[in-house]
């Protein structure tokens, strides 16, 4: 069959493509090896945040939050956000300092989005944080998100757009002939003008089918959820200098993660969860929150997601090859990215350049290395 | 105190367990046994060891049997930890346990599950109404603390327990309003070609005949082949309802019955939460119409290290369930160097014999009790999810929309997410699927199970 692009990969940012391109006229077929969101996309924490980013990041989480904030105009479903705010708690006042020189950094550079508050001021917001907490980093406006019924959204609204989706379609082989990409899948094969790669953990086995092989880690990042439990927290927390992420839904269960690693089996596609990492991701739910001491967790899992060396993705034109482009790596915080990233790829395809700035992600900075 | 690693580590001390253990700690192996109950018996010996004369007719001779095993495992010296709640169990035969509210981590040279079974999720309508309980429930209540239901009582469905219950509240002088049957009309007849396979347990069959011919005796209204059997009320149970079924040679319909208590029971399908948590490959069986654990003649799943037997390997009964324990034990015993190869042949040649016997009885009895489709696979608005309140047809309507197996679907509904954890959903879920794709249920596959095995606190797993 023949398609105007093929777009590999259907979590957030395989279907964001996918809507962002079909929407701009350029109708695409997207083969994903399982279903819309089986992975890190569907699976994850579901935190909307511009808090904590890393600073090539922040033009982008900006640009998305705002997409996030009016959701439902873009993909027809509320994706179940929740502007609730995030808080980044310090628990020692050595943290505190850290905290405030980031906010005074990103205040240099422009934007006003994080702000401190005392250890008062998180007190009464937060009664039943620990009192060691001394202070946080507060970001109003940020929240999450329901990461499942978010993928399903996107996937929907691009098939309304135009897009047509083959699961269960792993791709086996990628050639160029002339212009003309021709990928190939168990069943199906597919010629189209343009390429996206949005693999996922998967990303680098198709960059490297592109000769640009990236050192992409795939790992099992780890959650748990509580039974339901009496509302007593709004925002989502984060932590310093621990890996914490720890929000209470609306039915009252609270789910803990933040990136402690589980154990990969890619041969399975399945995450297996490392009880004793675990373990240390519940003290730290623990000491933040006392009262969580008697909460019953109900479930634990692992979620499949890739990671580069430096942390941030690879978003942008092969290095390669014309008409193909990464979007792939996020490392464990691609979720909030994924409105974005559609629209930068539509950019590209169509005006050869993006607003927002993109060179610290090129892939090229794998190449060269 | 427990220790760090055990030669042959068993979870469950039901007959299957027990047996593993007095036949393993016989030959001299390091044995600890893990169950969350108070007492050894698993459920169908549920404190026997502790019961009454008066509970002991009311319960039968069958039940007394038990004691023996109960003393022998007692008495056989291996390490027993009772009240224990196995919370983690991974691929790699690593054990989390809970011992008085803190958890321990325990590995084993040999592994054998025996958690037994679970009662088969009954889904009618009303079904989530306070009043509907199982039967399983009831002789619990029976076997524990002697309690039997108040009010009006309706016992309802299909399987061996249910008949059992029935004589057992009689003993106990519990007045039976109805007795509803599900097994389809002409089951009984469509299972005689099974029955010549029967025969050698001819005293299974015995029994059987002396249950119901008492039920009559006691002159309880039987109703049978009920179809369409719901549970009527507002705030709690007030009636039972079915649309057909035959009392006698006579035709019923639309038949309301006032009932305080519904106690709903097809059948037992194997636990196979522990199995699943440790890797071991699962079949369909389709007779029993429940996934079954793949093992071989010895119970060894397809973890060479793993022995999983009883009940929750597939329905076998308690006793065909003690002679596995005893061939799974025996033969641990050999691959731990304690016992020749030729000593286990002469050891196991009687017991297997025996066994043959025990299981002959299954054919016929699944045959018999087959679940009625229309309570495997509800109708659209009865519940299949009750910690979520997801209906039927929310799932189909979650395949409609593309949803291939029970994962999928858990992603798009919520089923399966509540703290049971898909332990009262999981199997009618694939059956929904596997019907509506016109799917084999081994191609729909079942829900993936996650630590932990049961809740566990954020303090507990802290310490871990």
């Amino acid at each position: 069959m023949k398609a105007d692009a093929i777009v590999i990969g259907a979590g957030i940012h395989g279907c964001s493509v996918a809507l962002h391109l079909a929407r701009s006229g350029i109708e695409p077929v997207v083969f994903e090896q399982s279903y819309p969101g089986r992975h890190a996309s569907g699976v994850n924490a579901g935190g909307v945040r511009r808090l904590g980013r890393h600073f090539s990041e922040v033009p982008l989480s900006v640009a998305a939050m705002k997409l996030w904030w009016n959701i439902r105009e873009l993909v027809d479903d509320d994706c179940g956000f929740e502007s609730s705010g995030q808080v980044k708690v310090a628990e020692s006042e050595t943290e505190f300092e850290l905290l405030e020189n980031r906010v005074k950094s990103l205040s240099l550079k422009g934007y006003e989005h994080e702000e401190i508050i005392t250890q008062s001021e998180l007190k009464q917001r937060i009664p039943a944080i620990s009192d060691h907490c001394c202070g946080a980093i507060l970001c109003r406006g940020d929240g999450h998100a329901k990461p499942f019924r978010t993928v399903r959204a996107f996937h929907a609204a691009s098939v309304r757009a135009g897009a047509r989706f083959f699961h269960g379609q792993a791709v086996e082989g990628i050639e160029r002939t002339g212009q003309t990409w021709k990928v190939t899948t168990r069943d199906f094969t597919c010629e189209a003008p343009l390429l996206i790669n949005c693999a996922g953990a998967w990303g680098n086995q198709i960059a490297a089918l592109l000769g640009e092989p990236v050192p992409l880690r795939p790992t099992a990042l780890m959650l748990m959820i509580s039974e339901r439990l009496p509302h007593f927290c709004t925002p989502v927390v984060g932590a310093t200098n621990r890996t914490l992420s720890f929000k209470q839904f609306g039915n009252g269960t609270v789910l803990i993660g933040g990136g402690l690693q589980g154990y990969v089996d890619m041969a399975r596609q399945h995450g297996h969860v490392d009880i004793t990492e675990l373990a240390v991701n519940a003290r730290t739910a623990r000491d933040i929150f006392p009262l969580m001491e008697k909460a019953r967790i109900v479930r634990c899992w692992a979620g499949i997601e890739g990671v580069t060396p430096d942390q941030i993705p690879v978003i942008g034109a092969s290095s390669t090859y014309p008409d193909a482009y990464h979007v792939f790596g996020f490392s464990a915080h691609g979720f909030q990215l994924g409105p974005i990233t559609g629209s930068i790829i539509s950019d590209l395809v169509n005006h050869q350049s993006t607003e927002l700035p993109i060179e610290d992600f090129a892939i090229q900075r794998f190449v060269n290395a | 105190m427990i220790d760090d690693r055990y030669e042959l580590l068993i979870i469950g001390a039901g007959p299957a367990g027990m047996a593993a253990a007095c036949e393993a700690a016989s030959h001299g192996v390091r044995v600890a046994v893990l169950d969350n109950q108070a007492a050894p018996g698993g459920q169908i010996y549920r404190n026997v060891d502790r019961a009454t004369n008066r509970q002991n007719r009311i319960l039968g001779k069958d039940f007394v049997k038990g004691r023996s095993l109960v003393e022998q495992f007692i008495q056989s010296g291996g390490s027993y930890f009772p009240g224990s709640t196995v919370w983690f169990l991974d691929e790699k035969r690593r054990v989390g346990v809970l011992i008085d509210d803190k958890s321990f981590f325990v590995d084993a040279d040999k592994l054998l599950l025996a958690a037994g079974a679970q009662e088969r999720p009954m889904p009618i309508k009303g079904w989530q109404l306070p009043g509907v309980m199982t039967a399983g429930a009831g002789q619990i209540l029976l076997k524990s603390a002697g309690m039997v239901p108040n009010g009006r009582l309706v016992l309802a469905g299909s399987g061996p327990l249910l008949l059992l219950l029935a004589y057992q509240y009689l003993q106990a002088g519990v007045k039976i309003d109805a007795l509803i049957e599900t097994t389809p009309r002409g089951a009984i007849s469509r299972s005689l070609g099974k029955l010549f396979e029967a025969l050698p347990a001819t005293d299974y069959l015995l029994k059987g005949v002396k249950m119901m011919l008492a039920v009559r005796r006691a002159g309880i209204p039987v109703y049978h082949g009920v179809e369409g059997l719901s549970a009527i009320g507002e705030e709690k149970l007030e009636a039972v309802r079915f649309d057909t079924g035959k009392t006698g040679f006579k035709k019923v319909t639309d038949c309301e019955l006032r009932a305080d208590t519904l106690l709903l029971h097809q059948g037992v399908i194997s636990n196979i939460r522990l199995p699943l948590a440790a890797g071991c490959e699962i079949e369909w069986d389709a007779g029993q119409k429940n996934w079954a654990v793949t093992n071989d003649e010895w119970g060894r799943s397809s973890d060479a290290d793993i022995y999983v037997v009883g009940d929750g390997s597939r329905i076998s009964g308690a006793e065909a369930s003690a002679l596995q324990g005893r061939l799974a034990g025996m033969h641990a015993s050999h691959q731990l160097g304690k016992i020749s190869e030729s000593k286990l042949e002469v050891l196991s040649r009687p017991v297997v014999k025996s066994s043959k016997r025990h299981l002959s009885i299954r054919p016929f009895l699944d045959s018999c009790y087959t679940p009625s489709p229309c309570y495997l696979v509800p109708g659209d608005d009865t519940l299949v999810c009750r910690c979520e309140e997801i209906t039927a047809g929310e799932i189909r309507q979650a395949v409609r929309l593309g949803c291939t197996g029970p994962n999928q679907v858990k992603s798009f509904t919520r089923c399966g997410m509540g703290p049971c954890q898909g332990g009262q959903c999981g199997s009618t879920v694939s059956l929904i699927i596997a019907e509506q794709l016109g799917k084999p249920m081994a191609e729909i596959g079942c829900l993936r199970v996650r630590p932990p095995l049961s809740p566990i606190t954020l303090g507990q797993l802290s310490e871990a």
